[in-house]
This record gives structure tokens, sequence and C-alpha cells, in this order.
């Protein structure tokens, strides 16, 4: 009974602790990006944004919180109920589960497993699936639209987001997220004698990869200027538009959650994780969560900005983006980074 | 232990249980969903022989790109579902037949190395310790390394029928507006605009 104990149930137990821990930190955040989005969104276009719920509209994203929950849920009669309600869970699930990889420090991570960037990739291949049954449950010709776009234009810009990861592994040698990280503690900058700083990271060693990261992670999220599942000038609000209440609360929730896992990966493929930006005793001295939020909310910054400059795509000029431009561009990279890799002896 | 078998009789009894529903379900989007069901629980069993690599990119391939078409296919059909239902017992004999044909094949390979254990002995590519090869990387041995010409004649096959296909399909339509990406980015102000002085009470 003891050996049941001390083998199944305090591993049980402590990985629920620590995945309610993460999660909870996690929702907290997320709520706190939702607002600097709209504060960023403000600020360029010289509005104030959201300023009445507490000090500087703190506590705005807890307000919605509330109303999303009180409201009442509708469902429309000519809907797919089970699968009307399904997508948001999925949707919401699926964005949140791959977190259980993601390493926030040395050592800080739930699921340390050899294959970690496959599983976010998987992960993330998957959240598709909310955004097709959402739209085709609805039984509703836009919804259906937005859907169709969202299939064809996540499908699409995952192949290079995958092969922006295969040169990323190949630098490295290893599936494993924590190994990435720190096969960037030194790299080009130690290289020519330079103390270990953020030049070694990836995103200057591969630095057109790091754009067509950054660029497909906005399309594979349905970030602006790439929303067009959403689209409201086309498409009213594309796949949500039946959505009400709790349901489309968690769309956002999972469309966030997804977002800041991209921002995260960005973080963990190109930025270091959570090493410091020069190695120096004091900044080595803080802890590498710091960095590793700091890193993550800078991309994210980058996203907002994104969202407010650039108007949106028109869906063609997109696929031509997707199919033409950067699956040429990695697919050349990959075959690149290895040449370099074997005649030069760096991996 | 236990929890091993527990677990790998869940993800088998959803696994066989959804992949019935795929023939059992009466709409064809239910299906695609079980199907992919079917997909995640495979996807579980590989995780428990610890064939971590298999797994994930049976998510990433499988569910993450070919159950996307197939659903995106599917949901755009106009299907009439009570004739696709009556022929049911007509095809039934001709599927139970393969699907027995495909059961006996698996016993005879599996039963064959459990039966015979020297069988194994004869794998010229025997599966390394985890210990000390993941096996992302044991594969990768096999493929790039051991069998890198078959792989490669495998891909240039996958190309043919690639550039077969969009042959077959590729149509081009003459007297159609086309966008040209390039065009539109050489045009500059002295390309595009003429400037017309304009006498008043003329017009051009």
């Amino acid at each position: 009974m003891d050996a049941f104990i001390s083998s199944y149930v305090w591993p049980t137990a402590i990985m629920i602790g620590q995945s309610l821990l993460l999660l909870v930190a996690l929702l907290v955040f997320i709520a706190y990006i939702l607002l600097a989005d709209r504060k960023i969104w403000a600020a360029v276009q010289l509005r104030r944004g959201p300023n009445v719920v507490g000090p500087w509209g703190l506590f705005q994203s807890f307000a919605d919180l509330l109303k999303f929950v009180f409201k009442e849920p509708v469902i429309p009669a000519g809907a797919n109920k089970t699968i009307f309600l399904l997508a948001p869970l999925v949707s919401v699930t699926l964005a949140l589960a791959a977190w259980a990889v993601i390493p926030l420090n040395a050592g800080w991570v739930i699921a340390n497993i050899n294959v970690g960037i496959l599983f976010v990739f998987a992960i993330s291949s998957l959240e598709v699936y909310g955004i097709i049954m959402g739209g085709w449950a609805s039984n509703s010709k836009y919804p259906f639209l937005g859907a169709l776009r969202s299939a064809a234009q996540m499908v699409s810009y995952e192949v290079s987001i995958g092969f922006v990861i295969v040169t990323v592994l190949l630098c490295v040698g290893s599936l494993n997220l924590t190994d990435i990280v720190n096969a960037q503690s030194d790299g080009l900058g130690t290289m020519i004698g330079l103390p270990a700083s953020f030049l070694d990271w990836h995103w200057l060693s591969l630095f057109p990869m790091f754009i067509v990261f950054f660029i497909s992670a906005l399309a594979e999220t349905n970030r602006p200027p790439f929303d067009l599942p959403e689209a409201e000038s086309e498409l009213v609000a594309g796949f949500m538009v039946e959505y009400g209440s709790t349901p489309y609360m968690m769309f956002m929730l999972g469309e966030y959650a997804a977002i800041c896992l991209m921002c995260a990966l960005t973080t963990i493929l190109f930025l270091g994780g959570w090493l410091p930006p020069v190695d120096f005793w004091i900044l080595n001295w803080v802890p590498g969560i710091i960095w590793f939020v700091l890193k993550a909310s800078l991309v994210f910054f980058m996203f907002a900005m994104v969202k407010a400059f650039v108007p949106r795509y028109r869906y063609d000029q997109l696929m031509r983006l997707g199919w033409k431009v950067f699956l040429p561009l990695s697919l050349a990279m990959v075959v690149i980074v290895a040449f370099v890799l074997k005649l030069t002896g760096w991996a | 232990m236990g929890l091993q078998v527990l677990f790998f009789y869940l993800f088998a009894f959803i696994a066989v249980a959804s992949a019935f529903m795929v023939i059992a379900a009466k709409n064809p989007v239910y299906s695609v969903l079980f199907l992919i069901l079917t997909f995640f629980n495979a996807a579980g069993l590989f995780l428990l022989t610890g064939a971590e690599f298999l797994a994930m990119i049976l998510l990433v391939v499988y569910v993450g790109a070919v159950a996307v078409l197939f659903l995106f296919v599917v949901m755009m059909l106009d299907i009439d579902f009570a004739e696709l239902r009556a022929g049911v017992l007509e095809y039934a004999p001709v599927g139970a037949l393969i699907g027995l044909i495909l059961a006996a094949e698996l016993i005879i390979v599996v039963g064959g190395s459990t039966f015979s254990p020297e069988i194994a002995k004869g794998i010229s590519m025997p599966i390394p310790a985890v210990t000390e090869r993941t096996n992302t990387a044991a594969l990768g041995d096999v493929l790039y390394t051991h069998y890198i010409y078959f792989f490669q004649i495998a891909g240039l096959v996958l190309l043919v029928a690639m550039i077969g296909a969009i042959v077959l399909t590729l149509r081009h339509r003459e007297n159609i507006k086309r966008q040209s990406i390039p065009r539109q980015v050489a045009r500059s102000p002295e390309t595009a605009v003429e400037v017309v002085t304009v006498k008043p009470g003329q017009g051009l």
C-alpha cells in the first residue's frame, strides 16, 4: 500500500498541484495580456482604451469574465447542439494542454518529454478543429465560410512553421524544449569571443526564419492582419457569429491562450528562453522566469502592434504568402542550414 | 505496471469503440470526428509502448492535416443520408472479407514473432534500448542513414504522383483577369500616372 501511495498517489497529486498553479498563473496572465492588447491598440489610435473598472482599467478583463459567465447562452435552433458546445471546449482545452511541456525556467516544466516541440506542434495543428466544428455546427453561412477559411489558412501556415522548427532542431540536435533553450547559451557571439549574450540566441543565427516564424505564428493564431476567419467586415464575426456568453468567452480564452503559447514558443526557439540577455552577475541573479515572461511579453507587444498597424490581408494574398513565399524560403533554409552545419561541423 | 495496463485497456477500448462508430454513425461529419478520436487513442497506445515520436507524428500528420482535409470535404458534400445507408447491407460482405484478411495478416505477423522468438533475431535493424538511443534518433538512423536510397526513392515516387495530380487537374483558362505581383510591384508614378493639363472649358 505504501509503495502504491509513493509511486502513484504522490506523483499524481504533485502533478495536479503544479498544473493548477500553472493554469491559474496562465489565466491571470491572459487576463492582463487581453487588457494590454486593448490598451496598446487604443494608444496607437490615440484613445484611452478600457479605463473604468479598477485603477487604469486594470480589472476590466475580470469584469468581462463575470459578464460573459452570467449571460444566457443561446444555441441557434438549427445548430448541432453537441458539436456546437463541444467546439469551444476543444478550442480552450487544446490551447491550455500545450502548456504542459513549456519550460518556464531551468527545470520548471510539468512534463519534460523528449519530443516536447513535436507535442506543441501537434497541439497547435489541432486547434483548427475548434474553429471548424464551431463553424459547421452553427449551421449558418458566415460561420461556415469562416471555418473553411481558417482550415485552409491554418493548414497552410503549419507547413512553414514546421520547416522553421526543423531548422532550429538541426542546430540543436534535440526535440526537447529545455535542450533547445540550453543550446542557445553559446552561439554566434561566443564563437567570435564575446561572453554569452543575446547574440548567441537563434534569432540572429537563423534571422530570416525568426521573421517567417513570427508572421506564421500570427497566421496560425488568426491574429490581425491574418484574422480572415473572423473578418468582421466580410463575415460579420466569422465562425463565432452564433456564439455568445460562456461559449464565446471560451473561444476567446482559447485564442489568447494559443497566442501566449506562440509567444512562449518564439521565446524558447529564438529568444533564448529563460537565459539572461547578457552573462553579467546582476542579470544572472534575476530569476529565469522573469526573463521568460519579459521576452514573451515583448513578443506579444509585437503581436499587438502588428494588429494596430497593419490592415487585413486579402485572402488570395494570404495564401500566396504562405505557399509561394514562406514555403520555398523555409524549405531552402532547411537545406542551407543542414549544409552549413555539415560542412563547418558546428553541430 | 498496473497503471499501464489500465491505460492500455482504456485507450484500446475507446479506439475500437470509436472505430466502430466511424462506420456506424449516421452523419459523415460524426464519422470523421470519431475517426479523429480513434487516431488520438492510437497515439495514446503508441505512447504506452514508448514510441513517442510516432505518436506525435500520427497526431501532426493524420489528425492535424489529413483529417482536416477529410472534414473539409465531408462538410462541403451535399449527401443524401438515406441513400447512403441503403447500400450498407449490400457491401457488408465485401467489407467483412477485407476486414478478415487484414485481421488474419495481423495475427500472422504478431503471432509469428510471439510463437517463434528466433524470427525476431533475424531483424537486420533491431530496436536499440531506449536508454541508449531515443526513438526519434533510432528512426532517423533507419530512414536517413541505413536506408537513405530507399527513402529517397519513396520521396521521388510521391513527388511524381504529386506532379501527376497537378498536371491532370491544372486548367489554365484564357481570357480571365489575373494578378501579376511583379508587375504591380514594378509600377511607379512615371509608368502609372499621366499628367494632363486641361484648358478651362475644353475637356480632354
